[in-house]
């Protein structure tokens, strides 16, 4: 436990000594126990590893650090060994023996752990070099590899709350809100708002107490950057929002965390413990006569409670329902007191701006969108992942450069950004420079930054039916145009990838969705038509195919295709007569195989075993 | 007081009064499904979307909610407005198939339902406007009845859809539903409300049913008249 921390001379002299107890040149083996890895089953290999450091007496001798997510969820388990920053991946759960003897003691190279680039079938041994890590700008959540989320030491020991001490002594709020203003801050959580601009309005807004809430409710579909921060990195988030709420004139904020997040949410636990127990979190921080308290409330699972109104309905233990927004939450937020809402990265990025100021900031970026931002990048990619790159950097660049470009040599098709209703991106516009108003000129949105690759295999119809249907499951159901709007559309969209769509589907589509988008209450209604739109605007000719030819161009949609075998590439070698689920497909070795119409379910397993590419579908 | 203008007509209205009480007051009509003098705003049947100019941005507000403000220039019938109601009329038709209220409304506003929308089967005429909920809550102050699931699941009633024993048997939820979804059955001594049948009370004047005796031992324990002064019906006090 640490003692009070008095003033900010005393923060540094912490952070000194923590700093100067640490030898840079020590190896340190640090494993990554993000979400991610966890799921790979990386407990073992951490237990595997202080089991084996120990039976080697090296305990101590040699750092082992745990740590949050470094973002490149594909290769997990992954283990950094510092100080060359050797990067093994897909470590298998009985390798830390070998690790320690081979590399760590000897250091020796293991081979077989090493990153492969499935393009180029170059190899490489350092973290950095990884084409995957090399072509970002790890600003925000490259911190989350050099620390133990559940250590404030470590958060210390690399200059953390450093921010914060300079915030409480050295400037007044005005001037850190002048700050975050000048360094454009936009709100990273969908809306783009610029940060400084809310946070002064609601520091100048009538009523106390004021409040300030974190949004870590992070619920689109494939999106995690937020859930990796808050449990990899949690006092970075704490950091900002005390900083947030000195500038502001908050005494009490609230972090509002989905419940489906448990590590997110023991971490922040954890981290709060440790700031109040430092004297950073609490009643006079840092000595300086500033207090502020958080408390953590835990979602029920509702995507519309990111809504910033349905989100303090929430918090006050009504319904997820939201409201009009014609008095801003800077005025009559939370309680009806003024409230100050901002996402995890959004608070997580203010440390940075008041540490290194908002030149510095505004030099990364482009014209309108300041900093870096983290995106998802899941779906049809060889490296899913956690990706942070400068605002303005290319579609292009964040698929093909750093994600690795699409699997098996497949053809790219589409780029959903922005979540679930956000808009589905063709080819053509790979070489956009991805920012806050690039996106929406293009019919899809920033959203919290969630990226979803499609590639030709992708039916857009039933791209556009998926997203709707989480959207309609996810209306509160409030107002009539989301709630009855959403359901028949979806309703249309499944008639047409059934092969029941009418021609002037397409038109009655449109003019719903204009409807949708002019009467919805809040922002889930007037946003839920994008996906249809995006793929109207950019794909009209596949809906058109599925209406009036009823075919689905990129084999998906079951009721408009039929299985076959290509008897020219076909080799006979019986893999999908074994796949086979219902004995649909069958053949002797060596022999053209069949598939029975009558018996297929349209499972497309034959079609992901063949190695031949002998599998037709039409 | 502030100036603004509402379908071309010069109007001065109170500050802090949303557009649609405004234009009530000077007759122009704004089509509701969802308000009621005594009750709060909601914004949740979007029929009284207006298209409002404030300065150079015009966008679709809720006419309920939306407060006048000096220069505002409102137009309760664009193209836009129009739109949204249309669908919203259909979207309700197609959800309550049953509804004469609507069918009259969709009728008056020359909506015609949109053949694509298969209407629904479970005969509900419950257009989930809340007035109900608002009412049992707000104005009679028990929350008998509320909201379950929540989207297309979402529907109105008891807490999981058992006998309330809050409920006093008032009917004012039935009274206010504009579609008449709720049913409520007096007949002779009963009167029977979301699957509860409650005594009823004669006046002690004229002899006749007028109240359930819940709802009487209900409204004299929050305001403190002794039961008995209320056991005369309203026509004979």
């Amino acid at each position: 436990m640490m003692s009070k921390i008095k003033s900010f001379d005393e923060l540094k002299s912490v952070q000194e000594r923590l700093k100067a107890g640490r030898d840079p040149k020590k190896p340190c083996i640090t494993v990554c126990v993000g979400t991610g890895c966890l799921a790979y089953g990386t407990q073992k290999l951490v237990d595997s590893f202080r089991e084996e450091l120990a039976k080697r007496d090296l305990t101590g001798r040699i750092d082992f650090r745990t740590s949050g997510c470094h973002g490149f969820c594909e290769r997990g388990p992954m283990v950094v060994i510092s100080p060359e920053k050797v990067f093994y991946q897909r470590v298998g759960l009985m390798d830390a023996g070998e690790i320690i003897d081979k590399t760590v003691l000897k250091g020796e190279i293991i081979d077989r752990l090493l990153y492969v680039d499935p393009q180029t079938g170059e190899k490489y041994v350092h973290e950095d070099d990884v084409p995957f890590y090399k072509k970002q700008t790890r600003l925000v959540f490259g911190l989350n590899s050099k620390v133990d989320p559940q250590s404030m030491e470590d958060y210390l020991a690399i200059g953390g709350y450093s921010a914060l001490g300079k915030a409480l002594t050295t400037m007044k709020p005005e001037e850190i809100i002048q700050e975050v203003i000048k360094a454009n801050l936009r709100g990273r959580g969908g809306g783009g708002f610029p940060a400084g601009w809310k946070w002064d309005e609601t520091r100048k807004a009538k009523g106390e107490p004021k409040y300030i809430v974190c949004n870590a409710d992070e619920g689109d579909p494939g999106a995690y950057m937020d859930r990796s921060l808050t449990e990899g990195n949690p006092h970075l988030v704490l950091e900002g929002m005390i900083i947030g709420a000195y500038a502001i004139g908050s005494s009490q904020g609230y972090i509002y965390v989905r419940n489906e997040y448990p590590l997110a949410v023991k971490n922040i636990h954890i981290a709060m413990r440790q700031a109040r127990e430092a004297g950073l979190l609490g009643e006079n921080i840092l000595g300086t006569g500033f207090s502020f308290d958080l408390k953590i409330n835990r979602g029920g699972g509702a995507f519309v409670c990111g809504e910033s109104s349905a989100l303090f309905a929430s918090l006050e233990g009504r319904a997820g329902e939201p409201r009009a927004k014609y008095i801003h939450a800077t005025d009559k937020g939370l309680y009806d007191k003024p409230t100050n809402l901002n996402n995890v990265e959004t608070w997580a990025n203010v440390p940075f701006i008041i540490e290194r100021g908002a030149d510095w900031y505004a030099s990364i970026g482009t014209a309108g969108s300041k900093g870096t931002k983290i995106f998802s990048l899941v779906g049809k990619i060889n490296n899913t992942g956690l990706v942070e790159v400068p605002m303005g950097t290319t579609l292009r660049e964040i698929v093909f450069d750093i994600g690795g470009g699409i699997p098996e040599g497949r053809k790219f098709k589409a780029i959903q950004t922005g979540g679930p209703s956000g808009g589905c991106i063709p080819e053509k516009y790979l070489d956009m420079r991805v920012d806050f108003d690039e996106l929406t000129k293009i019919g899809s949105m920033m959203g919290s930054g969630g990226m979803i690759v499609m590639d030709e295999r992708n039916c857009m119809v039933d791209m556009a039916r998926y997203f709707t249907n989480f959207l309609v499951s996810e209306s509160c159901g409030k107002c009539v145009p989301c709630r009855e709007g959403i359901r028949r559309m979806r309703d249309i969209l499944v008639d047409i990838t059934e092969g029941k769509g009418r021609e002037e589907d397409v038109d009655l589509l449109e003019k719903m969705a204009s409807s949708i988008v002019d009467g919805s209450l809040c922002a889930l209604g007037s946003s839920a038509p994008n996906p249809v739109l995006s793929t109207i605007r950019y794909f009209r000719d596949e809906y058109m195919a599925h209406i009036k030819e009823k075919r689905c161009p990129a084999g998906v949609c079951k009721d408009l295709i039929t299985y076959s075998v290509d008897p020219e590439k076909c080799t006979g070698c019986t893999l999908c007569a074994k796949v086979c689920p219902t004995g649909a497909a069958s053949g002797e070795r060596k022999k053209v195989h069949a598939i029975d119409p009558t018996k297929c379910t349209k499972c497309g397993a034959c079609r992901e075993s063949c190695k031949f590419e002998a599998i037709i579908v039409r | 007081m502030v100036n603004l203008t509402i379908d071309n007509k010069k109007i001065e209205a109170e500050a802090g009064q949303c557009i649609l009480d405004a234009a009530r007051e000077n007759g122009i009509v704004i089509p509701t499904l969802c308000s009621h003098e005594s009750l709060e705003p909601t914004g949740s049947c979007r029929l009284c979307v207006v298209e409002a100019k404030q300065g150079k941005r015009t966008r679709i507000v809720t006419s309920c909610l939306y407060p006048v403000a000096e220069g505002l220039v409102v137009d309760t019938k664009s193209e836009r407005v129009m739109n949204v109601r249309r669908l919203v009329l259909q979207l309700l038709l197609a959800r309550c198939p049953e509804s004469e209220q609507l069918k009259e409304m969709a009728a008056e506003m020359g909506v015609a339902a949109e053949p694509r929308f298969t209407p629904d089967k479970d005969n509900v005429k419950c257009i989930l406007c809340r007035m109900c909920v608002q009412t049992c809550e707000k104005i009679v102050g028990v929350s008998a009845i509320g909201f379950s699931y929540r989207g297309t699941q979402k529907n109105v009633c008891t807490p999981f859809q058992e006998d309330s024993l809050t409920c006093i048997g008032c009917g004012a939820c039935a009274y206010v539903c504009p579609t008449g979804h709720i049913e409520m059955e007096t007949t002779g001594d009963t009167r029977t409300i979301w699957g509860r049948t409650f005594k009823m009370k004669t006046c002690k004047v004229c002899g006749r049913y007028f109240a359930p005796e819940d709802q009487l031992a209900y409204i004299s324990s929050k305001t403190g008249v002794p039961a008995d002064n209320l056991a005369v019906c309203i026509s004979c006090r």
